[in-house]
């Protein structure tokens, strides 16, 4: 049995009258990465919104059934959406740093939390830089905007800012869809060393990326996860015909 | 397949349209430049230190207007200071906490109506509520409030429309990082509007300085510089307006008209300047 960090169990989700999720069950084994697949529309960037509860702003959103994190419901009255969001980190579609100081845009998270300590800042935001392979890079503009930054260097530094608050969990949004494919090629890389470390989902479009980062993965069609499991095995032996279908481009 | 008869080729077309459009351009640019230039060919020679740091002798027919200048900036002062923070807050209300209810909807047409009320409109309501209701007398103080309601729904507006136009983007990533709302508004989006803002903040200033019928009758006509917000104040635009209609000095009207474009000229293009570097610095670029 692996190791679980997040449950999802009976998972069904609302926008007004629109029934997005149905009946999602899903088990997020700890410090892996997993892949969530699927035509658009079919979920998968609900599904992953609703784990750190980004859907809330939106007013006509609404959750039935189980999130678990390490066993506590997110979802409870008494959980606090901030602390939350410092447990999972979202990276997002397309790379939206700050117009501050590359320093400022890696600090942000930090100083939000209250942390304000000069030194301690300087050494977090140079080991998240460096965690995220980019110090090498900015090192010597740290003061520049991060507006500056190629579409690849800004993805970077939105995962660096993500990391810098520690969280356990990363949520990534189709992170290489608006990058060239040498900036694909390093967010990859670098998806491959954060997995030691953290939890990783991701929403892709790119079979071959799912096959080459992930470890697990989920096939989501119509609000519902047809097939799930191990990486190798649904890609090379999966059980479901619309699954086949899928991964071998004859729809969506 | 009925076709239309060209009557010009695209290719001319576009370049009547050309000509006409820079024409039209050109034209807006040389009106401007000939009415600041009127003002500065008949104002300037008044100039003198005299002029700019003197007081007035008699009515104002000589001697300078260094009272005015002072007043001119106070009265300003005390309408920014009351109208920047309340229209500004209003905006961050409207944009991010109001959503869109009927009374939002209501407070957005009040604040589009103010913004179009003729300002002798304000002056009447100042003298009315400031002067005699609330017993502030011809004041600066008075002055200036009639001058900060004048400027509050330009500066709203303008802050409301730049504050909408911050990218959704920004306010997600700070979000999920853990920002609490607030921390979002303050840290992330108004940083981000601030350009916006201060062209909000310029324009419902330039109102203000440059405002005639709404002080005529709240600030008074003093020719002595005002000590404090109690006093009776005479701001440049009600000098030259004094000056000319009842034909004290026409040249020395011209010298205050000069006086007021320059401050006026001074401040939108040092503002400018700042904000153009804030954004270059903010945007990386």
């Amino acid at each position: 049995m692996e190791n679980i960090i997040i449950e999802v169990k009976e998972l069904n989700t609302y926008f007004d009258e629109s029934h997005i999720l149905k009946d999602v069950y899903l088990d997020i084994p700890r410090n892996a990465v997993t892949s969530l697949i699927g035509p658009s529309g079919c979920g998968k960037s609900t599904f992953l919104r609703t784990l750190n509860r980004m859907n809330d702003v939106i007013p006509t959103f609404k959750k039935e059934g189980t999130i678990l994190l390490d066993g506590k419901e997110i979802y409870d009255p008494d959980v606090d959406v901030v602390d939350l969001r410092k447990r999972v980190g979202m990276v997002f579609q397309k790379p939206n740093p700050f117009p501050k100081s590359i320093f400022e845009n890696v600090a942000y998270g930090l100083r939000v939390h209250g942390n304000n300590d000069k030194k301690d800042l300087e050494r977090r935001v140079e080991a998240s830089l460096k965690e995220a392979a980019l110090w090498d890079e900015v090192k010597d503009k740290l003061d520049d905007s991060a507006m500056g930054l190629s579409g690849g260097q800004q993805q970077r530094l939105c995962i660096a800012r993500t990391i810098a608050v520690e969280p356990e969990v990363i949520l990534m949004d189709e992170p290489c869809s608006a990058l060239d494919p040498i900036s694909t090629t390093k967010i990859e890389d670098l998806i491959h060393k954060l997995k030691n470390e953290f939890t990783i989902i991701i929403v892709t479009h790119n079979m071959q990326q799912a096959t080459r980062v992930s470890k697990y993965t989920a096939f989501f069609l119509h609000g519902e996860i047809v097939e799930k499991g191990l990486t190798d095995k649904i890609f090379i032996e999966p059980e479901d015909k619309r699954t086949e279908d899928y991964i071998t481009g004859r729809f969506g | 397949m009925i076709s239309m008869p060209r009557i010009i080729s695209p290719h001319h077309a576009q370049k009547i349209m050309n000509v006409v459009l820079w024409g039209v351009g050109l034209l807006a640019i040389v009106i401007l430049i000939i009415i600041i230039g009127y003002i500065l060919w008949n104002g300037l020679p008044q100039f003198s230190l005299e002029f700019i740091f003197g007081n007035p002798v008699g009515s104002g027919e000589s001697g300078g207007i260094w009272p005015m200048i002072v007043s001119t900036f106070y009265v300003t002062f005390i309408a920014l200071i009351v109208a920047t923070p309340l229209g500004v807050l209003a905006a961050i209300w409207l944009a991010e906490y109001a959503g869109e209810s009927i009374l939002v909807k209501a407070i957005r047409f009040a604040a589009e109506t103010l913004a179009s009320i003729p300002s002798i409109v304000f002056g009447l309501f100042g003298l009315t509520f400031f002067v005699v209701f609330l017993q502030m007398g011809f004041s600066v103080l008075s002055g200036g409030l009639t001058l900060a309601l004048m400027a509050i729904p330009t500066i709203l507006r303008t802050a409301e429309v730049s504050i909408e136009a911050v990218p959704q983007s920004y306010k997600e990533g700070s979000l999920a990082l853990g920002a609490s709302k607030w921390q979002t508004i303050y840290r992330v989006v108004i940083p981000a509007a601030i350009p916006g803002i201060t062209t909000g903040i310029i324009l419902g200033m330039a109102r203000a300085i440059e405002e005639t019928a709404a002080i005529l009758y709240t600030v008074g006509a003093a020719l002595a510089i005002p000590m404090s917000i109690w006093d009776p104040a005479r701001p440049l635009p009600l000098h030259l307006y004094i000056l000319a209609t009842e034909g004290v000095s026409l040249p020395n009207a011209y010298g205050t008209a000069a006086v007021l474009v320059l401050i006026i000229l001074i401040i939108t293009i040092s503002t400018n300047y700042l904000v153009e570097k804030y954004t270059k610095k903010m945007m990386g670029r």
